[in-house]
């Protein structure tokens, strides 16, 4: 993937890597083992856990989760946190979907335009008006989740009919479904945007020191407003694509809790909660993880609440070993 | 108004035995020695002012008296008996009790509930409010306070919430009240207010440590004063009789007689004086009570060293030049036109770089490698087409540690992981690759090992030479007398003298910050004589 590290060469990495382990072991690293031994030992014991289309079906589950992880680990990365992505993918599914009279693209910019309007929303709030992330973004949760309710017609299911529009969620391109694609491109471009563009260096600069980064000139709050804007349009774009695979918005439904699963694959990915340190490689490999553990203890029928708990396990220990080591 | 001091202290006739007092006392840092067996004795009655400069070991020697460390080695008695406090409610309930300058109390709470927080008077297992009210309201009448018992904490004046804290320890019983910085943030009426309680204190009984940096009041409310410096006990001394001169002496290490004799050294860097305006002119900064007047003036190709005790206004004028902080009053000028930036954003954009005092807090993003922290504030200039370039990074940072001959393992290597003085150095290239004019250094070479400070002293040098305004605020006499063209001294927010090369001396300058005149050579202080 685009995503090795950039440093001059190869040794040079080496030696880096090798004095960082020493330090404090690569969270990222510890998200890829997990991963590994989960495909591994699936693959051995869990019937029908190895084939191509379990693989795809892995894959296409997660991608929804991903997108919105990917969006929450730019927030996460400046010290923030988006608990409204769940009702953005709500308001941005019944946007599109009652808007799809006028037309395939003025739905899904209506949409998207609405759900980066909720991140500016909360942008402005934590930036401007220095209220805590956490608590903008609850409100915005439940005013989002009755937003989108109201949208639909008081929380109705509004069925989809356009078959333009349901490609997004169940078309394929060759073996690969519309979504794997999707979230693949948002993967692809957002590790690069945090990688080499300025704003990246912002974020993970106002992230890890504030008061420095506004000496070092760095806008600060624009850097803030525009990564829950980005936050925000991911998951209006993940809200539409759950609204093309089911044939429906549903506004009661749509994006559920998925905040905790994205911040989970944030977590477990490596990337800190504290932030001013994020990967977007991990926090894809930290959405495998939860979704590779749904999937198999589906497939060996154990109870979902099982699952869970092993989730839940996985977080702590992630959390766990990233821990701040100093005293 | 200089000696107007209460001759009324026990302090220098009779041998009271001390209330509070301290031996031996050492404590370490991780490794690093903050206290070197010091000494501290407290007689009863007494207003004690405890001073020293910036890593001396004031707050940590507090800190241990009022339970909040504990110390390593030494021992400590209160009323005769050996005590160790470990944590600060043992403290308390011993009678030692420390009034912060950030006042730890409820604000949302009612004063009276403030008063009598953890210790509430109770019946039938409920607090009592009448005996509340009506006991704080009699503690304010012996006081001589006129503060509500019932009113919300938060709504009273800060002044009126450090009495509320101060009565609380009064309450308590407090043998021994530890005030620090209790005048900072108060306006000049409420610090007589606040005297007149000390007085009152004083006369019961309460003896009383007075950390301030403010030499008035030291002389106003103290009768005796122990100086600390680098860890250690360096004297301690009746203040009546005790020269302002010589205080700032014991309190920087220098002695009087050698410094008459020393002289000012050749300053490296030129003056280079032109027609025209200069680079930098500041008139009148004004900023709550730490700038008061600030005026001062920066040339092309010079350094100006920005002088003064702890808590004169250096770093605040640095600040305020920057646009980190916003004024209350003042004009600045750069290259003769108007000046007034809002945020560091526009002071970069006029060419103005700031490194802060404060590395970790202010200066590096500790995750980040050291490539991502020197180009921080360059990155606009790096950018094509929307990304961050390579190639022109790279230029700039290997062309940078070379120069700087900064110490890492690689560009990549988390800056976190340097030490101090390779990322000081760090900082400064980050700001030199914006092609600074102006650029402000607050304690360039503070806590950085004797080699890398040289360096980076030349450095400074260098860049004068080659035509920057360097203001280079320092507390260290030798950087300035060493390392300026000219420097301006600043006392109680305000600039007292400006020493030219004939006249600069580290005499010159403690002259200038203990009384507030100079020997002057150049121009007469602005503002007011003291």
């Amino acid at each position: 993937m685009a995503l090795t590290p950039l440093a001059s060469s190869p040794a040079v990495i080496a030696s880096e890597r090798a004095s960082a382990a020493r330090r404090h072991p690569s969270p990222v690293l510890g998200a890829v083992i997990a991963l590994i031994v989960l495909v591994v030992v699936n693959a051995i014991f869990t019937p029908n856990f190895a084939t191509a289309s379990n693989a795809w079906n892995i894959l296409w589950q997660v991608s929804t989760v991903v997108m919105v992880a990917v969006g929450m680990t730019f927030v996460i990365a400046t010290g923030g946190i988006d608990l409204s992505v769940g009702s953005v993918m709500a308001i941005a599914g019944a946007v599109a979907a009652v808007q799809l009279g006028h037309g395939v693209a003025i739905a899904l910019g209506f949409a998207l335009l609405c759900a980066a309007a909720v991140g500016a929303l909360n942008g402005t709030l934590v930036a401007r008006d220095g209220i805590q992330p956490i608590v903008v973004t609850l409100a915005t949760l439940i005013a989002g989740r009755g937003l989108a309710q109201v949208l639909s017609n008081d929380g109705q299911l509004v069925p989809i009919h356009n078959v333009g529009f349901e490609t997004f969620g169940r078309g394929h391109v060759g073996p690969v479904p519309a979504p794997v694609v999707i979230a693949l491109v948002v993967v692809l471009v957002a590790a690069f945007v945090l990688r080499a563009t300025p704003f990246g260096r912002h974020v993970l600069a106002v992230g890890g020191n504030r008061a420095a980064s506004r000496l070092a000139g760095i806008p600060v709050r624009r850097t803030l407003i525009v990564v829950y804007v980005v936050s925000g349009v991911l998951a209006g774009l993940a809200g539409i694509l759950e609204a093309s695979r089911i044939g429906a918005s549903d506004a009661a439904k749509i994006g559920l809790n998925i905040e905790l699963d994205a911040i989970a694959a944030t977590v477990v990915g490596g990337t800190a909660l504290t932030g001013g340190r994020a990967t977007i490689f991990g926090t894809v490999v930290g959405a495998l993880v939860m979704q590779v553990i749904a999937t198999s203890f589906n497939m060996l029928l154990v109870p979902y609440a099982w699952s869970l708990v092993l989730k839940a396990a996985i977080i702590l220990v992630a959390v766990y070993f990233q821990r701040p080591r100093r005293v | 108004m200089q000696e107007q001091r209460r001759s009324t202290g026990p302090a220098a006739e009779s041998v009271t035995k001390p209330v509070l007092r301290l031996e031996g006392i050492v404590k370490r840092f991780s490794g690093v020695i903050a206290l070197d067996g010091v000494d501290f004795a407290l007689e009863p009655g007494e207003v004690h002012a405890l001073v020293g400069e910036n890593g001396a070991g004031k707050s940590t020697l507090v800190k241990i008296m009022t339970g909040a460390y504990h110390r390593d080695q030494g021992a400590m008695w209160l009323d005769g008996a050996p005590v160790d406090f470990k944590t600060p409610a043992a403290a308390q309930s011993a009678g030692v009790i420390a009034v912060h300058q950030e006042i730890h109390l409820l604000p949302h709470r009612t004063v009276a509930e403030n008063i009598f927080l953890a210790r509430e008077p109770r019946r039938w297992g409920m607090i009592d409010w009448g005996r509340m009210f009506a006991e704080t309201a009699t503690l304010f009448a012996d006081l001589g306070l006129e503060i509500d018992p019932r009113a919300e904490l938060g709504t009273l004046r800060t002044a009126q919430r450090q009495m509320v804290a101060i009565a609380r320890g009064v309450s308590i019983g407090a043998k021994v009240l530890v005030l620090d910085e209790p005048t900072s943030s108060l306006a000049e009426r409420e610090v007589t207010l606040l005297f007149r309680l000390l007085a009152q204190l004083k006369a019961a009984g309460t003896a009383i440590v007075y950390i301030s940096h403010r030499f008035d009041e030291l002389y106003a409310v103290c009768d005796r004063v122990t100086v600390l410096r680098d860890g250690k006990h360096v004297a301690t001394r009746p203040l009546a009789g005790l020269e302002r001169l010589d205080l700032v002496c014991l309190m920087l290490g220098k002695s009087r007689d050698a410094l008459a004799q020393r002289g000012s050294a050749a300053p490296v860097a030129r003056s280079v004086m032109h027609d025209g305006p200069p680079l930098l002119r500041v008139n009148g900064l004004e900023r709550g009570t730490r700038l008061r007047n600030v005026s001062l003036d920066v040339e092309c190709g010079e350094v100006v060293g920005l002088g003064g005790l702890l808590g004169a206004g250096r770093t605040e004028t640095a600040r305020a030049i920057f646009g980190a902080d916003s004024l209350d009053a003042g004009t600045m000028a750069l290259r003769g036109e108007r000046f007034t930036p809002s945020a560091p954003r526009d002071a970069i954009a006029a060419r103005v770089a700031f490194v802060s005092e404060d590395r970790k807090a202010e200066g590096i993003i500790p995750e980040l490698s050291v490539r991502e922290n020197l180009t921080l504030a360059a990155l606009p200039s790096l950018t094509r087409f929307g990304v961050v370039s390579r190639a022109k990074q790279r230029v700039i940072v290997d062309e940078f540690m070379r120069r700087f001959g900064i110490k890492a393992s690689s560009s990549e290597q988390a800056i976190r992981e340097l030490s101090g003085g390779n990322q000081q150095k760090v900082l400064l290239a980050r700001w030199l690759c914006t092609r600074p004019e102006l650029f402000i250094v607050d304690e360039p070479t503070r806590g950085i090992d004797i080699g890398a400070r040289g360096e980076i002293q030349a450095l400074i040098h260098e860049l004068a030479a080659e035509g920057l305004g360097v203001l280079m605020v320092s507390s260290d006499l030798e950087e300035l007398v060493e390392g300026s063209s000219r420097v301006v001294v600043l006392r109680d927010g305000k600039n007292v003298a400006e020493l030219g090369r004939q006249s600069l001396s580290q005499d010159a300058i403690i002259h200038a910050m203990a009384t507030g005149s100079a020997v002057d050579d150049r121009k007469p202080p602005v503002g007011e004589g003291a």
